[in-house]
């Protein structure tokens, strides 16, 4: 096989797209699974190693895998031609197929996810852990809307990867 | 909404849903 070779080029970014996928929601639902749930059951004094260490190393993984995995998937997405028709949920496409409207659906999910991660989640969280200078009462709120966020996005990943998994292996 | 997504079970409940939901519509259009 040619380095040149185009499906090696297209296997190797649909690799990464999966690895940093599983690196973002691995993350999301260490949050939402054993982090929030468990946060009430850590004695007070404890409480600040997680906010102070645990919490900002994995919302670095968590972000930048999500970057990643968007990225990616637009990059996969392109190489094979149906980026614009997945876009559109293949409306209008010249060849209409189920899996385009699959893969569109799940990139739609996907987008909205990514744009929670960077854009409310992170800015919230920011406040929670002091990079950005808050107020008691700003913190408390962040802290409701980065976690709503969050619950959000665990939702969605549930039917994203559904649809992702289903425009893979239908045929 | 926020009651719904306040409980770790309503959030995986509500995701299973809106997955039954997407499996209906790929499946009618099909």
């Amino acid at each position: 096989m040619e380095l040149s070779d185009f499906n090696w080029w297209s296997q190797f970014i649909r690799w990464g797209h999966i690895i940093s996928g599983i690196m973002w929601i691995g993350h999301l639902w260490y949050f939402n699974f054993t982090q929030t749930p468990t946060m009430p059951k850590i004695p007070t004094e404890l409480r600040p190693a997680v906010v102070r260490f645990i919490l900002p190393e994995a919302l670095f993984w968590f972000r930048w895998g999500a970057m990643f995995t968007l990225g990616f998937g637009l990059i996969l997405a392109y190489m094979n031609g149906y980026l614009i028709d997945a876009i559109k949920l293949g409306i209008g496409a010249p060849s209409p197929h189920t899996k385009t409207t699959a893969i569109g659906i799940g990139m739609w999910l996907g987008t909205i996810m990514w744009f929670n991660v960077w854009f409310i989640i992170m800015p919230n969280q920011n406040k929670v852990m002091g990079v950005t200078p808050a107020t008691p009462d700003e913190v408390n709120a962040a802290r409701r809307t980065a976690g709503l966020a969050s619950r959000v996005n665990t939702m969605l990943s549930i039917p994203m990867l559904y649809c992702m998994v289903f425009a893979a292996h239908y045929y | 909404m926020e009651k719904l997504l306040g409980s770790l079970a309503g959030t995986v409940i509500a995701g299973f849903v809106l997955t039954v939901v997407v499996a209906v519509i790929l499946h009618a259009i099909h």
